[in-house]
């Protein structure tokens, strides 16, 4: 078995991909809006729950969370962490063509770097097969 | 913001590190146990996946490392700068992982990991500046 990915997988890879980052950028959007919070007022946190920036962001997290454990339960630790790493690519560039922001040269650099290591793994198989390992082992 | 000892610094760093490997390894080694979600939630529904994983031991110290890894971040930012501290423990947390999954996952990392780890990293830290 060579361990490639259905299209259905590569959907969540993506979704992995983009609620982590869409999610931070929603929740950092959502806390300029609220403001600093310090240890002296952090009943402000609460206040941030109503905020609807702060609410979708959390949605986004969960979903990304969902999809992280989903993705880990047919693929290695280290072919899905680099997926995670090109959310940091997605909110660069995010940056860039929405919120219009300077990518430096150093930055294009980084970009290209991460978008390098995450073609490396997705070419090579997802899963390591173990010779001990029973491949339709279900949890009871 | 105090001045903090290198020491410091790195000690913070380096426990951001090393409490989100073990929450990733943790939670990946759990799932691997579980089994594939995609059948389990086929065969139990939604509900079923979400018990499945949540019942699991492992999983839920894998969540705890997690969260003391957050709470480390927290405590490192309010003495070292993000501009460091963000950077600086995700890539340690790429390399780690990597080296991680190999000794307890048994993961087959071969030269094709290793340099997505390396590049990811190297990434990771370029972007941050």
């Amino acid at each position: 078995m060579k361990h490639t990915l259905t299209p259905q997988r590569y959907l969540i890879l993506l979704a992995v991909m983009l609620t982590a980052s869409v999610g931070d950028t929603l929740l950092s959007h959502g806390m300029s809006q609220v403001g600093p919070v310090s240890l002296h007022n952090l009943p402000l946190l609460f206040i941030a729950l109503r905020n609807p920036w702060i609410i979708t962001g959390i949605l986004c997290l969960l979903g990304f969370f969902a999809s992280y454990l989903t993705a880990l339960s047919w693929a290695d630790l280290t072919f899905v962490l680099p997926s995670t790493a090109f959310g940091y690519v997605v909110v660069a560039l995010l940056g860039h063509f929405w919120q219009h922001e300077h990518v430096s040269l150093a930055r294009w650099l980084g970009i290209l770097l991460i978008v390098c290591g995450v073609g490396f793994v997705a070419n090579g198989p997802s899963l390591t097969e173990h010779a001990h390992q029973q491949p339709t082992e279900v949890a009871e | 913001m105090t001045p903090t000892s290198t020491f410091e610094t790195w000690a913070t760093i380096l426990t951001v590190a090393v409490t989100a490997i073990a929450g990733d390894v943790l939670t990946a080694g759990a799932m691997r146990r579980i089994g594939d979600l995609d059948i389990i939630r086929a065969k139990s529904g939604l509900s079923g996946a979400i018990k499945a994983v949540v019942s699991s031991p492992l999983f839920m110290l894998g969540v705890l490392c997690m969260a003391l890894s957050f709470f480390s971040l927290l405590f490192t930012l309010s003495k070292v700068d993000v501009s460091l501290a963000a950077p600086a423990s995700a890539s340690l947390t790429f390399i780690g992982n990597a080296a991680a999954a190999k000794f307890f996952l048994h993961e087959n990392v071969d030269h094709r990991r290793w340099f997505a780890a390396i590049f990811v990293c190297a990434g990771v830290v370029l972007l941050s500046r």
